[in-house]
């Protein structure tokens, strides 16, 4: 017999190269019987180690060993090349039309424009610490004008503008009745809004006799009108964007004193004037648009809640109210009011 | 209110353009809504001096005139009016010019004549229905001078928005105010500062006041030799651009005055006051009156009549009466100027649809103090214009004075009070000068201003809040910073309720449903087309006592006819796959503890406030048509029936973890084998179920329309609001199926109740017939159980289910 050590590199170079041609792992697993099987040549020399000169038996052990563990690796390391290419075919052939629809298909439902809006202005008077109440639509003529410090002429009151359910009780006109409800049931300092539906007796493109409001209240001792104009200037571009101003223009409403009327500053122009120098179709040509109502609590309002902690000597804050319909009018562009309430499903699946 | 620039400029003149001085108005209260060209724009407008004018060779009607323009020369112009004569000025519109209509004026020829230009008539200029004959000028004016000079037809008109607290900025005079305060324009004494009149009884006249409540101060002179006429081009002009009709002279006047000093005046034809005398009244039930419009009005109690010998003879500051109205051959003239109570104006004016420009005035609450300053500038015009004698003295019952005397115009303003409502600093010194600008009266008052309210603001300022106001909006709320409130700790955030009803909303739109918002207003006709019985909750309407339309009579009683009516608009517009809900109110004419015959529905009556209807926050949705798009993959075409709503209606409860069960039967307007109530334990939540095919046949729908309800606010009443952390199982449950039949009898929730009274987890997952099968869980806490033990509890279920619901395990 030649030098055994030898022979166990030539075993090894020749596995080595069979297992590198090796085209798939049936044949692999061949190549692992007939060079690492029982009856392989490798292992029996291994086993006829002991019978060998003992000068011999450790080189040829190791020598042995070694190949064997490396042929081992060898075919492990190849198998794991192998499975992973078949792998890779496999998952090749199986492949799909992936331009054709989900499955199964799942309908897309939306929010009506009204509800998003209210929501959006909900969540930014949310985050400027107001709280959300609502109130009841049907309200007694006490909340809805006599509290609210309305002369017996307001001609809101007649019967041509305003619904009424009896003597002493109306469809709500606005949201404001809640400023005096809202009172009673909290003491200062109160910060609430009051987003709800409110009708008047009015019937075109831009009146509908139903709509939706949000009211405002701030109650403390030291809200002052500067307040009111950065709250309304955190609204506004919250609501309207970053580059949006505000600007307070004094007016009259028999609940607020002083009142204003509260403008925020075109969006869909520059002062006034489109980019090819016509008249902005938005604000009119005038830079500015008109969204809410506002002012100082009128001390006559604090009288009807004294008793509950307002003492108009003690207590001053600011009220505001927006109609839901204007804003999402002015942010959307609907070009009638009326659709809001047809609900036509061309128009609830635009927004939403 | 119309205001003309040129007009307003001669009390206060700020030298500004139109649009630049309504836009300062506008940033001190006073809103521009508007500024109105002028009637004649350009230079090709001037006076002319008719030098000849002879008939037209060719044409009878015709005169061909010499006009004398000065220093634009001579020239000839053809001329169609009867009336034209030498030596007469005259209005002339050279070519070129723009007519208020809007023609372009161009060299014409009349029969053969060349026309350079026109010779204008009344009508032609916007001043009158005169269209008889040329507009003479009369007056000392040069030919070629402008005609915008000479009549006020030039001017630019504001139109303003006068909110309802500022009656005095409905006059003119009262606007100058404001242009002088805002802008600091000189403003010129008042037109009533010198009055030609004189105090004193007026021989002959009486007037008697029995009820001074409604009329605090009732002024009147008189004027003889009244020349009934037109009124002079220039006052004619001022009215027009004023928005107002020119009538005749004394009529004019009356109105020019009121234009001018907010005050309404009215004219009687003297002669044809009866017995000379005037009573005001209060006016009895059921009385009529013939107002000068022509009418017969019935008067009820408590409107304020003036009589004269006869009966009554005008309807007080809304309507004087045909009788004593001023005519053509009037010669004395009677001038009532009057303070009335403005809510009784204002009732008699709305009940009777009379709103005018003196009853708008009144109702607003005008001073006593401005019927003697309409008097002073009356007086002067009825003798410079009609050429009247002013007969001595002035009726003047004046009961308003010893109130005046008696109240206190006097306001305490702090200025620290100032800055601490506004959140900025005034000066006091410019608190000052507004409020003396404004005509308030200011002295010292230690570190405070004592201020005086004029008495055309009397209404209008009567607390220190109001005082601030008015230095606010003069100083320029431009100027207040922009600061957020301090809050005080407050924090913001939704309640429960809220959040629960926008979790509800949303799994809704996640399931593939649209929102929609529907009409409050129904017609009580829809009870009937959902067949509710006679005593049905739902037909508890609120009745809209003034409604806008037949069909909007009412308050609903469900959101189920809103979503009908909003289905049948869809499918009419080829939709037929719709999935929609409603979140919003419905209304029932009922206290919350009203005893419903019909026993509990969805909409149990809660939440009354005050007497007031009970209002229910519902949630409402409608299926119908493909629950989906059909697939590629032929899963099946899901369409909305009873399960599928049920689906739909058990994600929002599942969601909100309220506990819920449906039990048959349903409604009226339901199919009766396919519908349920919903509740939770023993509270009704609210209905489910396929509308009834007669239902949907009212709404013109076919097919399969499935529908729920829930009163949403007791649904989220029922729901956890604080959810403890439970815990869960680790070892893996053993699982078992289970088949059995069923008697006809048996519902698929009780097999399930008895199952889950063993098994941890019950699952339907197959019904054939009159046999269901279940997959069931069965777990321990503290270990996996063994077969023997699964074994002895699936035993036991199959033997309570065969002793209490004769139920028995399939073979
Ligand atoms: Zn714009």
């Amino acid at each position: 017999m030649n030098d055994p050590t030898q022979r166990i590199s030539e075993l090894r170079s020749e596995a080595e190269a069979a297992i590198a041609e090796a085209p798939d792992t049936a044949a692999l697993e061949e190549l692992r019987v007939r060079y690492l099987g029982r009856k392989a040549e490798l292992p029996n020399l291994l086993r006829g180690v002991a019978e060998l000169p003992p000068e011999q038996r450790g080189i040829v052990g190791r020598t042995a060993n070694e190949a064997r563990k490396g042929l081992e690796a060898l075919v492990g390391d190849r198998v794991a090349a192998l499975e992973a290419a078949e792998l890779d075919a496999r998952l090749a052939a199986d492949r799909v039309d992936v331009t054709l629809p989900g499955a199964p298909p799942q309908p897309v439902g939306r929010h009506h424009l009204l509800s998003s809006t209210r929501r959006e202005i909900e969540d930014v008077f949310l985050g400027l610490g107001f709280s959300v109440m609502e109130g009841p639509e049907v309200d007694l003529v006490h909340y809805n004008f006599d509290a609210l410090n309305h002369a017996e002429t307001h001609p809101a009151r007649n019967r041509s503008d305003t619904f009424y359910v009896a003597d002493e009780a109306v469809l709500r006109t606005h949201t404001s009745p809640m400023q005096v409800r809202a009172m009673e049931l909290y003491p200062p300092p109160l910060y609430i809004i009051v987003p709800g539906r409110v009708y008047r007796r009015d019937s075109d493109a831009t009146h509908t006799p139903q709509f939706h409001q949000v009211e405002g209240l701030a109650v403390d001792e030291d809200v002052t009108l500067a307040d009111l104009k950065g709250t309304l200037l955190a609204f506004a571009r919250a609501v309207f964007g970053d580059e949006r101003d505000v600007r307070l223009r004094p007016h009259f409403f028999p609940f607020t004193e002083p009142s204003v009327e509260v403008d925020v500053s075109c969006f869909n122009c520059t002062g006034g004037f489109m980019r090819d120098g016509s008249r902005c179709p938005l604000c009119k040509g005038e830079g500015w648009i008109e969204i809410l109502g506002a002012g100082e609590v009128d001390p006559n309002v604090f009288e009807y809640v004294r008793e509950h902690g307002y003492d108009p000597d003690r207590i001053q804050g600011f009220a505001f109210g927006m109609g839901i319909e204007r804003i999402a009018f002015l942010k959307h562009g609907v070009p009638d009011l009326r659709m809001f309430f047809e609900n036509d499903l061309r128009f609830l699946e635009q927004f939403g | 209110m119309r205001v003309p620039l040129e007009w307003l400029s001669e009390y206060a003149d700020a030298g500004l353009p139109a649009r630049e001085l309504g836009e300062r108005l506008t940033m001190t209260g006073t809103k521009l809504e508007a500024v109105h060209g002028p009637t004649i724009s350009d230079e090709h407008f001037v006076v002319g001096k008719v030098l000849d004018a002879q008939r037209h060779p060719d044409a009878d009607k015709l005169s061909v005139c010499q006009v004398d323009l000065g220093g634009r020369g001579t020239t000839e112009i053809v001329c169609g009016a009867p009336n034209v004569a030498a030596g007469q000025l005259v209005a002339v519109v050279e070519p070129g010019g723009v007519m208020p209509d809007g023609t372009k004026i161009k060299r014409a020829k009349l029969r053969g004549v060349v026309s350079n230009g026109m010779i204008l008539s009344e009508r032609e200029l916007g001043l009158g229905d005169d269209h008889g004959g040329i507009l003479v000028l009369d007056g000392d004016f040069a030919p070629g001078a402008a005609l915008g000079d000479v009549l006020p037809l030039a001017t630019e008109v504001l139109e303003l928005e006068i909110t309802p607290n500022r009656p005095d900025c409905l006059g003119v005079y009262g606007v100058a105010r404001e242009v002088h305060a805002t802008t600091g324009a000189e403003l010129k004494p008042p037109p009533w500062a010198d009055d030609p009149g004189s105090t004193g009884a007026v021989e002959g006249v009486e007037v008697r006041v029995e009820v001074p409540d409604l009329c605090p101060r009732f002024t009147a002179r008189v004027f003889e030799e009244v020349r009934i006429g037109p009124s002079p081009p220039w006052l004619k002009a001022r009215l027009t651009a004023a928005g107002m009709r020119p009538i005749s002279n004394v009529v004019d006047i009356t109105n020019y005055v009121m234009l001018l000093t907010g005050q309404p005046l009215h004219a009687f034809d003297l002669d044809r006051v009866a017995g000379q005398r005037l009573v005001v009244r209060g006016a009895r039930e059921g009385e009529t009156i013939d107002t000068l419009d022509g009418q017969t009005r019935t008067l009820e109690a408590g409107e304020i009549v003036i009589d004269d010998a006869d009966g009554p003879t005008s309807l007080a500051g809304v309507m004087g009466g045909a009788r004593s109205e001023v005519s053509d051959d009037t010669t004395r003239v009677l001038l009532e100027v009057a303070s009335w109570h403005a809510p009784a104006i204002h009732r008699t004016s709305t009940r009777l649809g009379l709103r005018s420009e003196a009853s708008g005035r009144f109702e607003k609450g005008l001073s006593t103090e401005q019927t003697m300053e309409a008097q002073a500038v009356a007086t002067r015009l009825m003798v410079e214009v009609c050429g009247a004698r002013l007969v001595p003295g002035t009726i003047d019952v004046d009961v308003g004075g010893a109130a005046r005397a008696g109240g206190d115009d006097h306001k305490r303003l702090r200025p620290a009070r100032v800055d601490r409502l506004l959140g900025m600093a005034v000066p006091r010194e410019r608190e000052r000068a507004i409020l003396e600008s404004l005509g308030f009266g200011v002295e010292d008052a230690g570190d405070d201003l004592a201020v005086r309210v004029p008495h055309f603001r009397r209404a209008d300022v009567t607390r220190e809040a109001d005082l601030v106001e008015e230095v606010a909006r003069i100083e320029g709320l431009d100027r207040l910073p922009a600061t957020l409130p301090s809050r005080n700790g407050v924090a913001g955030r939704l309640t429960f309720e809220q959040r629960a009803r926008r979790r509800a909303e949303d799994v809704l739109v996640g399931r593939g449903l649209h929102e929609v918002v529907g009409w409050s207003f129904t017609e009580p006709g829809v009870a009937d087309r959902l067949r509710l019985p006679d005593d049905d909750p739902r037909r508890l309407f609120v009745p809209v006592e003034n409604p806008m339309s037949e069909d909007h009579r009412v308050l609903r009683t469900t959101l189920l006819g809103s979503l009908l009516e909003i289905a049948r608009h869809n499918l009419a517009r080829g939709r037929s796959d719709l999935a929609l809900f409603e979140s919003g109110a419905i209304y029932l004419d009922a206290p919350p503890s009203a005893d419903l015959a019909t026993g509990a529905t969805a909409v149990a009556l809660r939440g009354r406030h005050d007497g007031l209807p009970t209002e229910v926050h519902a949630l409402g949705g409608l299926l119908t048509g493909r629950v989906a798009p059909e697939s590629w993959r032929g899963a099946g075409d899901a369409r909305w029936d009873f399960f599928a709503a049920k689906s739909a209606l058990g994600a929002v409860l599942d969601a909100l973890r309220v506990e819920w069960d449906v039990r048959p039967p349903g409604h009226p307007f339901l199919h009766p084998g396919r519908a349920a109530r919903v509740f939770s334990g023993d509270t009704e939540l609210g209905w489910l179920g396929e509308v009834h095919p007669l239902v949907a046949r009212a709404w013109e729908l076919d097919g399969t329309v499935a529908a729920f309800e829930l009163d949403l606010g007791l649904v989220i009443a029922n729901a956890p609001q604080e959810i403890p952390f439970t815990a869960f199982a680790t070892f893996p449950p053993v699982l078992r199926d289970l088949a059995v039949v069923r008697p006809a009898d048996v519902a698929a929730a009780q097999i399930v109740a008895v199952a889950a009274e063993r098994a941890d987890a019950v699952e339907v997952f197959d019904v054939y017939g009159d046999s269901l099968a279940m997959h069931l869980a069965f777990r321990a806490p503290d270990r996996t159980l063994t077969d023997e033990e699964v074994d002895e509890r699936m035993a036991a279920i199959v033997a309570t289910l065969r002793e209490r619901l004769e139920v028995e395990q399939r073979a």
